[in-house]
């Protein structure tokens, strides 16, 4: 029975520790399928989280500071789009540079407004998010087996944990079964014939990418309101290339993005758990080895190694209108 | 892909477009700045006095322009092939264990005029070796070289966490550094060239890998632009379908360049580790990987506006300590914004102000042709 209490301890975190991953390569998904690529979802994700710990200390309310979290992400993600798709620029170089500013800013304007060495006040109450009890969570509680695993593992997290798990599917479905999301599919691939077909390959990417900015504040809210209680300096610490990773991982496919996130957050949740501690049959694991995993997996993959990640073919390439 | 734009003279190409993103990129640092409440003009007086005001400060400004030389130049020469290395990070980090071997091995039998040669070759040779695998897997199996880069960083960075907690570290000791070098280990100032302008250099630690920064930029310049290899790696960064139909072998030069790239950041390494600190330490490269791709973009690629470049980034981070020290609500991450509005205006947004000075030169032209015919 300890076995399983563990087992159960060891998926609860890695549930935790996938949520920002999953809503992070979700944001990129949308961006990337549009044919533009994002290697600024770590920014983003930074800014969101420092705009929803800030406005969440100011104003004791965490739905406000949600909606400062998206609204500056979204801000991030326009001066990408315009970089990108307006001024027809780097969109590597563009991400690069977001990722510095937000760095920058965020401990600058964090320690100017705060004075708590870059962090903002920690939150309580209304200021966080409260974990969520689903129905009849009690009252299993004792059943043998299935009673931990709804109890603990599936219940008792954030409104933001299940918001990230339902986006996986509402993705799909936008992707794959509406308009919307056939042609940005399209632009993503081939935005010439798009254009020839009459709609707009700017304004459609422009969408795309406010997206993106839409989930990556999800993913630094949940960062700074749920998993954390305020923000600290520097606080995605990687997680924006781990979910690109996850991204190229999962081949631009939204359940495949679960699945792959999931991965690298039990990597991660399992990293935590073995510091220290040695593992049966194989011995002591450098704790470097497991934090290199993820990005060693994904270079394996590139390579062609477990099959092939083929990239949307447009993504990169600036769209200039025949003339 | 079309060129949209008209050409413009060399000078404006060259000088005035990057100082007009330059401009730029420092008045939004300056928006920030009023945002903390504090005034920009102060803190750019005390930037400048920082960087020049004395003797030392200048040796401190020349010691980091040091290290953005060599990462500037190792971005650059894959942008001349059309790649994008942001692993210039990871490829200093892991050059670092070159200069330590050498040093750790023989500081304390043999001058430093023998090891430094040693420590060059381990730098660029581990640096190289950092480099040729996202080189390969990008010219053999089409792996995006943008995102391996990526992901070596990472993987550098935990692989140096392990072998400096666990092998390379002293028995007993509990930091996490190499042992200090004796004097085989260490690189002599530069006082004598500063002395020659009068200047005194006090504890800054600006030694000879400068000298060694320069010439690197020399030869950077040759191998571009007077070898073959040079007119073919340009050749594939500006057209890779004409490269392969003139017969140039893409595998080749992507591997090659990759591996120069990473060697050129592999040298970063000795300018901290045998010219500071004497020792490797952890996270000794801080981030002067990423300064490169900044100072690449503003420096156009060429080694001659490489070189100005990284001595404006080295007084940001010189001058940077120096307003952090005069306004404590400004700490040195405000180099960190400015590096990146740099990167956006001189990079991704280059071509924000391009039609407007297009236009300007247009109907400036127009109207010089006129008076000319007027004459006439």
């Amino acid at each position: 029975m300890d076995f399983f209490q563990t087992i159960i301890a060891l998926l609860e975190s890695t549930i935790r520790l996938s949520v920002p991953l999953i809503f992070a390569a979700l944001a990129g998904l949308y961006t990337e399928r549009a044919g533009v690529f994002d290697i600024g979802l770590e920014g983003k994700m930074l800014g969101a989280a420092f705009a929803a710990g800030a406005v969440a200390a100011v104003t004791g309310s965490v739905f406000i500071g949600l909606l400062a979290a998206i609204l500056i992400s979204v801000l991030l993600s326009l001066v990408h789009g315009y970089a990108s798709i307006t001024q027809r620029g780097s969109q590597i170089v563009s991400g690069v540079a977001i990722n510095f500013i937000v760095f920058g800013s965020t401990v600058i304007l964090g320690e100017a407004w705060f004075r708590q060495g870059g962090r903002t006040p920690a939150l309580s109450g209304d200021a966080r998010f409260q974990t969520w009890d689903l129905p009849f969570a009690d009252a299993v509680k004792d059943v043998p087996f299935i009673g931990p695993i709804y109890a603990n593992l599936l219940s008792g997290h954030f409104l933001l944990t299940y918001l990230a798990f339902a986006l996986v599917p509402i993705s799909w479905w936008v992707l794959y079964r509406t308009r919307f999301g056939l042609r940005l599919r399209a632009v993503g691939e081939n935005p010439g014939a798009v254009d020839t077909a009459g709609i707009s390959v700017i304004w459609l990417r422009y969408r795309a990418v406010i997206c993106c900015g839409i989930l990556c504040g999800f993913a630094g809210a949940y960062l700074s309101l749920a998993m954390n209680a305020g923000f600290v300096k520097g606080m995605t610490a990687g997680k924006g290339y781990i979910a690109l990773a996850a991204l190229i991982f999962a081949k631009w496919r939204p359940v495949n993005i679960m699945l792959a996130c999931l991965l690298f957050g039990f990597l991660d949740a399992l990293a935590i758990r073995l510091q220290g501690n040695p593992l049966p049959l194989i011995g002591q694991v450098p704790v470097q080895l497991m934090q290199a995993l993820p990005y060693i997996l994904t270079v394996i993959l590139l390579a062609g190694f477990i099959g092939k990640a083929i990239p949307p073919k447009a993504g990169g390439i600036p769209y200039v209108k025949e003339r | 892909m079309s060129n949209p734009y008209a050409k413009l003279p060399n000078w404006a190409e060259y000088g005035l477009i990057p100082l007009v993103n330059l401009v730029v990129a420092f008045l939004v640092a300056g928006l920030v700045v009023l945002l903390v409440g504090e005034n920009p003009l102060n803190a750019a007086y005390h930037m400048v006095n920082g960087a020049f005001g004395r003797g030392e400060y200048i040796g401190f400004t020349l010691y980091y322009a040091t290290t953005f030389i060599f990462t500037g130049l190792s971005v650059a020469v894959a942008f001349h092939a059309g790649l994008f290395n942001i692993g210039s990070e990871g490829q200093a980090y892991i050059g670092g264990i070159g200069v330590a071997l050498a040093c750790l091995w023989l500081d304390r039998t043999m001058p430093w005029f023998v090891v430094f040669p040693l420590a060059i070759i381990g730098s660029a040779a581990f640096g190289a070796m950092w480099a040729f695998l996202p080189g390969w897997l990008q010219a053999k199996r089409g792996s995006h070289i943008v995102i391996t880069t990526i992901m070596f960083n990472f993987i550098a960075s935990s692989l140096m966490v392990y072998l400096l907690t666990r092998v390379m570290k002293p028995l007993g000791s509990m930091a996490t550094q190499t042992r200090t070098f004796e004097a085989g280990g260490q690189l002599p100032k530069l006082d004598w060239l500063l002395s020659i302008f009068g200047l005194n250099i006090g504890n800054a630690p600006f030694n000879v890998s400068f000298l060694l920064a320069l010439l690197a930029a020399f030869g950077v310049w040759v191998l571009i632009w007077r070898t073959r290899f040079g007119y073919e790696l340009r050749t594939m960064g500006h057209s890779p379908s004409a490269a392969r139909y003139a017969g140039i072998s893409e595998t080749r030069i992507t591997i090659i360049v990759m591996m120069i790239s990473g060697g050129l950041a592999g040298m970063m390494a000795l300018n901290p580790i045998m010219g500071e600190q004497f020792r490797m330490q952890l996270d000794f490269v801080q981030g002067a990987g990423f300064v490169g791709i900044a100072v690449a973009l503003m420096g156009r690629s060429h080694p001659a506006g490489i070189i100005p470049a990284a001595i404006l980034f080295g007084m940001l981070y010189q001058g940077g300590a120096e307003i952090a020290f005069e306004m404590p609500a400004i700490s040195r991450d405000m180099i960190v914004i400015i590096q990146g509005l740099v990167i956006l205006f001189a990079g991704a947004l280059e071509n924000m102000f391009r039609p407007a000075i297009s236009r300007a030169f247009a109907s400036f032209g127009q109207r010089s042709a006129a008076v000319q015919t007027k004459g006439a």
